[in-house]
């Protein structure tokens, strides 16, 4: 997030969907995307794209946390003290994150089981921790919220984007919250039942996520020439 | 009046309230919800025993299954003797009842620390569980006019927890079996869960003679009706499948013995 952005938001007063606030959600979907340009969170990114239904339940938790960190810090940012602020943030991001588990298995016990540890893992998902500390310290609650939302959607449609390539190829089906996996390929395609076709097994390790992400980053840097570095 | 935020009072002050806070909301959140995830957890739990007897049920009928196949719950202590049993309704919150006995629970606080002690001793452990307070739990089940007995087993894979439900008849055939992990690796241990593993297990026998059992060998290696192929990659998930049905089964044996012998 540029420094004359954030100033301007500061002290200018805004209206709800004026050019800064507009701004805050649309620069972390592509030109400062936390996992494509920042290269935050790709952990997550690795884990948890072997299917799509638990990319999206993984992008609705991350949406929570996020939105609930960054206005909460921002609405106490005047009274975190500044020694043990990475304290309060860790702690008010872990509970948040409990909220969500607990949730997760009191309504959706079963795919509360398939992302297991993940959830836990949100604690540690870096974007949040930044975001925190970049922009919800520095910025009234208004703004963190759209900026929460604008970094909670550029790391769920990456995830997305992943998650339905290593399905398709890997599985050949896509799962939705509350669909179950749905297998599109006529069964007789496959080499097992006489077709030609044979789902590719890499894109369900994870090597593959990462280099799904590579060839998603290289793409935007051929579009948009301003991200590449200098060397 | 100024407050400095950078002093030590403050500092302490603030974090105080911010413990006494996120606590009491945590416990709240907790409490409140501790009812469905219960709920929740003994669904979960009928699913996985009738999924031994080759039930497939869903947490809507679950229970419904659960009490047509399931006709008893018994208890039995570390030597084999019966210590309770019950046919009502299921109540996930009845301390007595047999369906409550957390065997997972049991298992990290007690059985794991006895088998390390014992050090592939089985005569050692087999000693240790019989002198324990322990309970384990048994589900008598009748399936087209068949007993089947459905036997909790937990032990550790190589990451974490491991367990399942093996379902017995009453010559000692194995009638089917589940398992399930909490952190096994995907595509190699984490394999134990799905069907083509505990498909082998069907039809096979478990070897009262002895030594062992029960055995799941190492990838490749020819297999006799007491003993299925491991997985290949997840050898240390597969030796704590093998270790979990030795040490588990060998305490229901002997219950079943006793029943043999009373029926004679």
């Amino acid at each position: 997030m540029s420094s004359e952005n954030t100033s301007a938001v500061m002290t200018k007063k805004t209206s709800l969907f004026s050019k800064q606030n507009r701004r805050l959600l649309s620069d972390p979907l592509d030109d400062s995307n936390p996992i494509t340009v920042q290269v935050l969170g790709i952990c997550s990114a690795l884990a948890i794209t072997v299917q799509v239904q638990q990319a999206v339940i993984m992008s609705l938790a991350v949406l929570f946390v996020m939105i609930g960190g960054n206005v909460i810090i921002s609405l106490l940012r005047n009274m975190i003290p500044d020694r043990i602020r990475i304290i309060v943030q860790l702690v008010i991001v872990a509970s948040l994150v409990i909220i969500v588990d607990q949730v997760l298995k009191a309504f959706q016990p079963d795919i509360s089981e398939k992302l297991s540890v993940f959830v836990g893992l949100i604690i540690t998902n870096c974007i949040i921790m930044g975001r925190l500390e970049a922009f919800a310290l520095a910025n009234k609650p208004g703004p963190s919220f759209f900026d929460a939302i604008g970094n909670a959607m550029g790391y769920a449609w990456i995830l997305l984007a992943v998650s339905v390539v290593r399905e398709v190829f890997g599985s050949g089906a896509i799962s939705l919250p509350g669909m179950g996996q749905v297998k599109f390929l006529p069964t007789n395609w496959f080499i097992s039942e006489g077709g030609l076709y044979e789902n590719n097994n890499l894109m369900i390790l994870p090597p593959m996520a990462l280099i799904t992400v590579g060839i998603i980053i290289w793409v935007q840097r051929s579009r948009n020439q301003t991200l590449i570095e200098e060397n | 009046m100024a407050i400095n935020k950078n002093s030590t009072a403050y500092t302490f002050a603030f974090s105080i309230v911010m413990v006494i806070v996120v606590g009491t909301s945590l416990a709240y959140t907790s409490l409140s919800l501790k009812g469905r995830q219960d709920a929740n957890a003994a669904d979960k739990k009928m699913m996985d025993i009738l999924g031994a007897i080759g039930e497939l049920a869903d947490r809507g009928n679950a229970s419904v299954l659960f009490t047509e196949y399931v006709v008893e719950r018994i208890s039995i202590d570390g030597s084999g003797r019966q210590i309770a049993s019950a046919n009502s309704v299921v109540d996930p919150k009845d301390k007595e009842d047999p369906f409550s006995i957390e065997v997972k629970k049991d298992y990290r606080a007690k059985i794991k620390s006895a088998v390390k002690k014992a050090d592939g001793d089985a005569q050692a452990l087999e000693e240790a569980l019989a002198s324990s307070t322990l309970e384990f739990p048994l589900y008598r089940c009748l399936k087209n006019d068949t007993t089947i007995y459905v036997v909790p087993v937990v032990g550790s894979g190589l990451w974490g927890p491991i367990w399942g439900y093996i379902a017995l008849e009453e010559d000692m055939t194995v009638y089917g079996a589940t398992f399930d992990h909490k952190t096994e690796t995907p595509g190699l241990g984490a394999e134990i869960r799905e069907g083509f593993f505990t498909e082998k297990f069907k039809g096979k026998k478990l070897n009262t003679a002895g030594p062992l059992l029960f055995s799941i060998l190492k990838g490749g290696a020819l297999t006799d009706e007491y003993s299925v192929d491991g997985i290949t990659g997840g050898t240390i998930t597969s030796k704590g499948v093998d270790e979990m049905m030795n040490r588990t089964l060998a305490v229901y044996l002997r219950y079943f013995e006793s029943q043999i012998r009373s029926q004679k």
